[in-house]
């Protein structure tokens, strides 16, 4: 009767096991795996606290099935950088107190970094719209803004692709 | 206390007043800091709480025995299991006065009062079988009358909901003769404005995870903004104070509504029940109904006014919606009554508050706390009074504001200086030039608005805070304080003031905090007060440490203990620096002669009565904040859509302690105050809400912010350390009036009624084109 289904997991450039039912969420399946710096805010997709990039794509992992991801690319914050080693976002996040809470700040960061692989050198429109799914309560954003030009321009001058 | 530039004062300094980066930044911004629901533990149950589907109910039957019987429940619980426990619901934190017996059923027991209150409790060993068992519980309810309107529950024969005629809580101010006044008035303008419920919408939802420990102690570890709320919870569940220990962690926002209980009662009945670990997580629309909204108001003014733009009295009737249970609404109500007026002299002035019961959801602490609902009339009404007699708005202001050393609302004298006149030309200069009208259909607007707002709880609760410093071996600094950090950086904060003191550098303190029986109290984070209370108990407990070393420091190096200086983890002689040696060889020096290295510090406020009953003469806050927000507006005259194009926010904050921590408190303030004015709304069907999702109650977006300019003014004249005040609330309180002033500016008419919708405005114009005006 059991629907369960062991599945592979490639997070953060390591191959992770977790056995499924086909409704588990990439989001629980990641959590279930210690991956808790991915947020649950809303499991409806209105809030952005729980995106992760699927092959460098930012989406909401409560609203991607964990089977569908199998065999791709998952990154969550953590697999950006570390505190001895930040990304520039993370950095920039950090320096200019764009995180309060700092319960959206995986999504928001996870938002931006896929903006800026797409797009190195981003307007404010452009990044208004990137977070646009992305919630915050704390800061107005402003300095979420701030950070997300601050880390553009320090990938743009060390010539990070990634 | 003159406006010299600031940041130049602040150089006198090396710690306090920068932009230093936050100790939790770090941590959050690269995914590494775990919040209350990121801890598991082996064994874990998973809990699931089944809420009522009607607002005002009997209930008949609650079978839960196809639930109980399910492979994998531990535990279904209902009130049957428990029928004499109830939690109290008022004052959160220490203090010795007596409750309000308002005490909530944990579970219903008869009587459904609002939509999602409790029915059960289920506990499971995984979240799916918690979910199928709440499935399996059958629920008969029966419908019976409910209010959902205050002005209704106040009609004889309405529904009672709370008492005998659901007044849960009146509050009168009295000072003057109105009577005499408004006969010395030229104009009278009467207006009643309305102000919405609104939701705190932290993104982390109230989740918590408790367990039983060696010494049989029911801990809990909980996002909340009050770890005190220990005593409420063992008392709840008849267990001693000393065997309840709530530990907190970085909180996920709060807002107020972590400042009630949520999860902590569930939690602990469960794992006294079961004996195993038991966690619970509250889904967003379990949240949405989990802890007390903003009460929604009507608010009446009545203003007499001369010509010449004096006011001569003022009435104030107000009605707030307590909705089912009484919670922190007569608080709430007290701030509103007592900042009526605002920041402006009201020699003559009568307030009348009510707080009424429904079966709305209940409502209770959010950001503000019933003085921005204050705020939204008293400068909506400035405005129209200013247009009653001609008058500009600004110049309006200036002749009624308050000054530094006049009275407030209770005749109590606030001890700090009153700015409100400065910030309101600084943030008005600061719009600029006007946006060009773009002509069509687009209406440009300006208001402004200044506020009063506490900072501090009430003084007749008697607050205090405590604080441990303690310098170790290698020079580093620990702090140990029960202060809660909901994400303004409140342990950060103590950090940059224990490393100032000590002459250390920021990431060489570490705060441990948050533990209701490791840290010493430090009550709630809560009411603007976290720093001015425990920020002032680190100051003194890092002062009389400091203190002890600057003694030996002396004997050391043969001077005065005035002349020591402790900088940059360096001691050293002022005059003569090339004399110094690091912190850590004078600390091993005091160690050896066995100088006590630490200190445990107590801050009190001051301690005051009540206010009169009759005439609200008295002190009711410590002290109060100042400042202005000025917003400029487009308006689409066709759609109602509103565009913010700029906001000014002008505050004096007392002294910055981290800046950069400040204007995030500003910017936040602004964000939670443009949704409050524009688009955040809870509706309601005969009490059940019909928007509990962030897809259908409307925060603002990335798209939505406008950019914010923040004037940060330093009066160094508040009560907190270094003569700071608070921010957290009075960032968001003048925001939804200055929107509402500038709509207004815009449109020719007032949408007297909050959220200002494009519905309302279209419904006001169309309106007004019918009443013949523009």
């Amino acid at each position: 009767m059991s629907t369960e289904k062991t599945i592979t997991l490639h997070v953060n450039g390591q191959d992770e096991i977790a056995t499924v039912p086909p409704h588990r969420t990439l989001l629980e399946a990641l959590r279930g795996l210690g991956h808790v710096d991915v947020k649950c805010g809303c499991e409806k997709g209105d809030c952005g606290a729980c995106a992760v990039l699927v092959d460098g794509e930012a989406v909401d992992s409560c609203l991607t099935l964990a089977r569908s991801a199998e065999g791709r690319e998952i990154t969550t914050l953590q697999g950006l950088g570390t505190p001895e080693a930040p990304h520039p976002l993370q950095q920039s996040f950090s320096e200019l107190g764009a995180a309060q809470c700092g319960y959206c700040t995986p999504g928001m960061i996870i938002a931006s970094e896929s903006l800026l692989r797409k797009n190195p050198s981003p307007t404010d429109e452009d990044v208004r719209i990137a977070l646009s799914g992305n919630l915050c309560r704390c800061t107005g954003y402003v300095k979420i803004f701030e950070a997300v030009h601050a880390a553009a321009a320090v990938k743009r001058q060390t010539g990070e692709t990634k | 206390m003159s406006d010299v530039d600031t940041i130049q004062r602040n150089l006198r300094f090396s710690q306090i007043g920068k932009s230093l980066t936050r100790t939790d930044s770090p941590g959050k911004a690269t995914g590494r800091t775990p919040y209350a629901g990121d801890y598991v533990m082996p064994g874990m149950l998973h809990a699931k709480v089944l809420r009522a589907d009607l607002a005002s109910a009997r209930l008949k039957r609650l079978d839960v025995s196809k639930a109980r019987a399910m492979p994998g429940v531990a535990c279904v619980l209902t009130a049957q299991d428990m029928p004499d426990r109830a939690i109290a619901t008022d004052i959160p934190g220490q203090t010795g006065r007596a409750r309000l017996k308002t005490d909530q059923q944990i579970l219903v027991k008869e009587r459904v009062r609002y939509f999602g209150e409790p029915l059960a409790l289920i506990a499971a060993e995984t979240a799916d079988i918690a979910e199928k068992a709440r499935r399996l519980i059958e629920v008969e309810l029966e419908p019976i009358p409910g209010v959902y309107d205050p002005e209704e529950a106040l009609k004889p024969g309405a529904p009672v909901v709370q008492g005998t005629d659901n007044v849960v809580a009146t509050h009168k101010i009295r000072k003057g003769d109105t009577e005499a006044g408004f006969a010395a008035a030229d104009v009278v303008v009467e207006n009643t404005y309305i102000t919405p419920f609104q939701e705190h919408a932290f993104l982390e939802p109230e989740v918590g995870l408790a367990w039983i420990d060696e010494n049989e102690v029911i801990t809990i570890r909980v996002c909340t903004q009050v770890i005190e709320h220990f005593r409420a919870v063992a008392d709840a569940i008849g267990v001693p104070h000393n065997k309840l220990r709530i530990m907190g962690a970085l909180v996920g926002g709060g807002f107020g509504g972590k400042e009630d209980v949520t999860v902590e009662t569930y939690l602990a009945i469960l794992a006294q029940k079961t004996r195993r670990p038991v966690r619970l997580e509250f889904s967003r629309e379990d949240s949405f109904v989990g802890h007390g909204n903003r009460h929604a108001m009507k608010l009446k003014y009545r203003t007499g006014v001369t010509r010449d733009g004096k006011i001569t009295a003022l009435d104030v009737q107000v009605i707030a919606d307590a909705g089912a249970y009484v919670y922190l609404s007569p608080y709430v109500l007290l701030y509103c009554a007592v900042n009526a007026p605002g920041p402006y002299r009201v020699d003559n002035l009568n307030v009348f508050a009510r707080a009424v019961a429904t079966n709305n959801m209940f409502t209770s602490a959010f950001r503000g706390f019933g003085g921005i609902q204050a705020a939204a009339a008293y400068e909506q009404q400035m405005d129209e009074v200013a247009n009653a007699i001609g008058m500009d708005p600004l110049e309006f202001r200036r002749q009624n504001l308050l000054q530094t050393g006049d009275p407030i609302s209770t005749g109590f004298v606030p001890p700090s200086a009153i700015w409100t006149e400065k910030c309101v030309e600084l943030a008005w200069q600061a719009l600029g030039e006007p946006a060009p009208a773009p002509g069509g259909s687009i209406r440009i607007g300006r208001g402004i608005a200044a506020f009063q707002q506490s900072y501090g709880r009430l003084t007749f609760l008697h607050d205090t805070s405590e604080a441990w410093v303690g310098i170790e071996m290698d020079g580093t600094v620990t702090v140990r304080s029960g202060v809660t950090d909901i994400g303004a950086g409140q342990a950060s904060s103590l950090a940059q003031i224990a490393a100032e003191v000590l002459g250390v550098t920021l990431p060489n303190v570490n705060v441990y905090n948050s533990d209701s029986q490791m840290t010493p109290l430090a009550g709630t984070t809560t009411a603007s007060r976290a720093l001015y209370m425990t920020g002032n108990a680190a100051r003194l407990a890092a002062q009389a440490v400091r203190d002890r070393l600057a003694e030996v420091a002396a004997e050391l190096f043969k001077a005065e203990p005035a002349q020591i200086g402790m900088e940059f983890n360096r001691v050293l002689v002022i005059d003569d620096p090339e004399r110094s040696m690091p912190i850590a060889e004078l600390v091993r020096v005091c160690a050896s002669r066995g100088v006590h290295r630490s200190e445990l510090a107590i801050f009190r406020a001051p301690f005051t009565d009540v206010l009169d009953p009759e005439t609200g003469q008295g002190q009711a806050h410590p002290d109060y904040a100042y400042g202005a927000h000025a917003i400029e507006v487009a308006v689409d005259t066709e759609t109602g859509e509103v565009t913010v194009l700029k906001s000014v926010a002008a505050h004096d904050v007392g002294q910055c302690i981290n800046r950069a921590a400040v204007e995030g408190q500003i910017h936040g303030g602004v964000q939670n105050g443009l949704g409050y004015a524009l688009s955040e709304e809870m509706l309601y069907k005969e009490g059940r809400l019909i928007t509990p999702s962030f897809s259908e109650y409307l925060m603002p977006t990335a798209m939505d912010m406008p950019p914010v300019a923040s004037i940060i003014l330093e009066s160094r004249s508040g009560l907190g350390p270094f003569g700071s005040k608070g921010i957290g609330e009075p960032s968001m309180t003048p925001v939804a009036p200055a929107v509402a002033n500038a709509i207004a500016d815009a449109i020719g008419v007032r949408v007297f009624e909050m959220p200002i919708t494009p519905e309302r405005i279209w419904r006001a114009l169309q309106e007004a084109r019918a009443r013949g005006c523009r």
